[in-house]
């Protein structure tokens, strides 16, 4: 019985290591952290939060990311639930062949695209814009979306269709009040996927954006090699940046679950 | 009110699921389709529901021509045999959904649908979710669903199937009662003759996609009009052999024959196919059941107070259907005994002739 405990708690002791490092560093003078190793701060410092919140390019990097995040969740959601719905309701010429080749997208390098992005966004005028890194993110994130929400969509029987249109729902007013709700679990999976997948991509978000854009993994990688060692201040930023995706995680914790159940996660 | 089918048929990627069929379906009865699994039934409710679209024929209810109109502005309830609700809404809110959608005054709503909760006894549940009920009370609540509307047309697509012996029992009572003045017509699609009888004012027969045979049931059951027909009807199969008749004799084989009776004996001599339902096949001989049959047990089962009998005779599989319970020996010859008044007689081409 103790042993059964002990091993999950080891486990988890050593996947937070890291992070827990991350956080300890975050409260730690940037002094403390290069001279030596010490397990928990010895002078505790909020000066690495409190130069986030004040300074600009900072906190603008994280409501950069957020606001492009936000539109690639919304924009993925929006677009993958009317073809996922095609895709598990009716049969058509290469419906197969489209549904893979939809997933081929994901198996391709984000860097394959950098430069034909960056090429075509400065040409229509969208190059440093939220939306450029929202739309790019779309390439690989409409079909994940699809994808997850074909299976929730086919675990639920066409009978359930069939008796909305008789009772009489047309079909929008069916979709939206009796299908939606019957696979809310999956939308909520499939944003969270969106939501995380944009969150953490760096190297088109990067490429994209200039300024007025720039998200916090960018703002990063410049405070690192231009100011020389801030670490602290680099700590801080780590731990804030990790905190929307436990957020979301924690919302969609129940219904992740089913999606691996339906080998869609 | 009817609701009439002209030559309707449906093709999909080149595969008939529903051949030319013609029925005209009345209210005041269960119109029973029977018929095993995938013969048709289904593709037939959905073409008549407007869930599918006709290849040809036309579709009248009402005398109004449908063929070209969506499941939506039909006036139609359906019920499934998978348990069918709206998995978000309460019982009430499913039961009244069709009435909302229709735009029926909120007052009115209530009352009909206490009305149907009542008919259904689910009054106690109608605040819970569908997937806190029992399967036999969420099959009430799609029937429910489908009595609130007062639709044109019900229909019933195997809704007993999913549900244990008992709950089939009591709900399938209380089906005809519930439909009983309300003027719609009926449609009951079922895979064992036993519910046909029970239930079917008139029954229609299905075998691969093709209606053999419509008609009162108690007609249809009695005169089958060809072997299919008698084939569907039947449960156990009915047994089937080749018999030859001459003179006055039906010849079964060299030690089994016997003096024609009834209809049968104005048959011309010739080759025939010879019908007969497992019931009128017994382990003992009687007065009526006389014709004696020499069989190598092959199975024997036995449900409730009724035992059956799979035996082997001349390479024929026959089946032996008995009240009460009875000593076979698997492997063993045993002597069955059939009645031949009850001998259906089809020509080679399979039609009915005595």
């Amino acid at each position: 019985m103790r042993l059964k405990s002990l091993v999950p708690i080891l486990y988890i002791l050593f996947l937070m290591l890291p992070i827990y490092w991350l956080v300890a560093m975050s409260f730690k003078t940037t002094n403390e952290i290069l001279s030596g190793f010490t397990l928990f701060p010895q002078t505790w410092t909020f000066a690495n939060y409190i130069d986030i919140f004040t300074d600009p390019t900072w906190y603008w990097g994280y409501i950069n990311s957020i606001i492009y995040v936000t539109i690639n969740t919304v924009i993925s959601i929006t677009v993958a639930l009317p073809a996922a719905y095609a895709f598990s309701r009716y049969s058509f010429v290469g419906d197969k062949h489209l549904f893979f080749w939809l997933l081929t997208n994901r198996m391709a390098p984000a860097a394959v695209f950098a430069l034909p992005f960056f090429q075509l966004y400065s040409a229509v005028g969208l190059f440093d814009t939220h939306l450029a890194v929202a739309l790019a993110h779309c390439l690989f994130n409409v079909p994940l979306a699809v994808w997850i929400l074909e299976g929730f969509m086919s675990g639920v029987p066409k009978e359930l269709d069939e008796t909305a249109y008789v009772d009489g729902y047309s079909f929008p007013r069916f979709f939206m009040t009796i299908f939606l709700p019957a696979i809310k679990s999956g939308v909520g999976v499939a944003a969270f996927f969106c939501f995380m997948f944009s969150w953490v991509e760096m190297l088109l978000s990067k490429t994209l954006t200039a300024v007025e854009a720039k998200p916090i993994a960018a703002v990063m990688t410049r405070t690192a090699s231009s100011a020389g060692y801030e670490l602290g201040l680099l700590a801080a930023a780590g731990t804030l940046t990790i905190i929307p995706g436990a957020i979301v995680i924690y919302f969609v914790r129940n219904y992740i679950a089913k999606g691996f159940a339906l080998g869609r996660v | 009110m009817s609701l009439e089918l002209k030559n309707v048929s449906k093709r999909v990627a080149g595969i008939t699921h529903v051949k030319e069929t013609s029925l005209t379906l009345h209210p005041g009865h269960f119109n029973v389709l029977l018929g095993e699994t995938g013969s048709g039934k289904t593709s037939l409710i959905k073409l008549m529901a407007g869930l599918d679209s006709l290849a040809s024929g036309q579709i009248v209810l009402n005398g109004k021509d449908v063929s070209r109109l969506s499941a939506q502005k039909r006036n139609i309830s359906l019920v499934h045999q998978f348990f069918v609700n709206y998995p978000h809404m309460s019982v009430f809110d499913n039961i009244a959904s069709p009435l909302k959608v229709a735009g029926v005054a909120k007052s009115e709503i209530e009352g009909r649908v206490e009305e149907a909760a009542q008919l259904m006894k689910l009054k106690p549940y109608l605040k819970r979710n569908p997937h806190e009920l029992s399967g036999g009370q969420q099959q009430r609540t799609a029937l429910a669903r489908a009595i609130v509307k007062e639709s044109d047309a019900v229909f019933l697509d195997e809704p007993l199937a999913n549900l244990d012996y008992k709950l089939r029992e009591e709900l399938r009572d209380q089906l005809p009662e519930l439909f009983a003045g309300r003027g719609a017509v009926v449609v009951y699609a079922t895979s064992e003759p036993e519910e046909a009888l029970l239930l079917g004012g008139h029954t229609a027969l299905m075998t691969d996609g093709n209606v053999v045979q419509f008609g009162p049931t108690a007609d249809i059951y009695r005169k089958p009009k060809d072997l299919d027909a008698a084939k569907v009807f039947s449960n156990p199969p009915i047994n089937i052999a080749p018999v030859t008749k001459q003179g006055d004799m039906v010849i079964l084989n060299e030690v089994t024959r016997w003096q024609v009776t009834g209809a049968a004996s104005g048959l011309q001599d010739g080759t025939y196919t010879l019908a007969i339902r497992p019931h009128h096949v017994m382990p003992v001989e009687s007065a009526h059941h006389t014709v004696k049959l020499d069989g190598h047990v092959l199975v024997t089962e036995l449900s409730g107070s009724e035992s059956s009998a799979h035996f082997d005779m001349d390479g024929n599989a026959w089946v032996s259907l008995s009240p009460g319970v009875h000593p076979y020996s698997v492997g063993e010859v045993h002597s069955f005994y059939l009645d031949p008044r009850h001998c259906f007689f089809f020509a080679p081409d399979g039609q009915l002739v005595a």
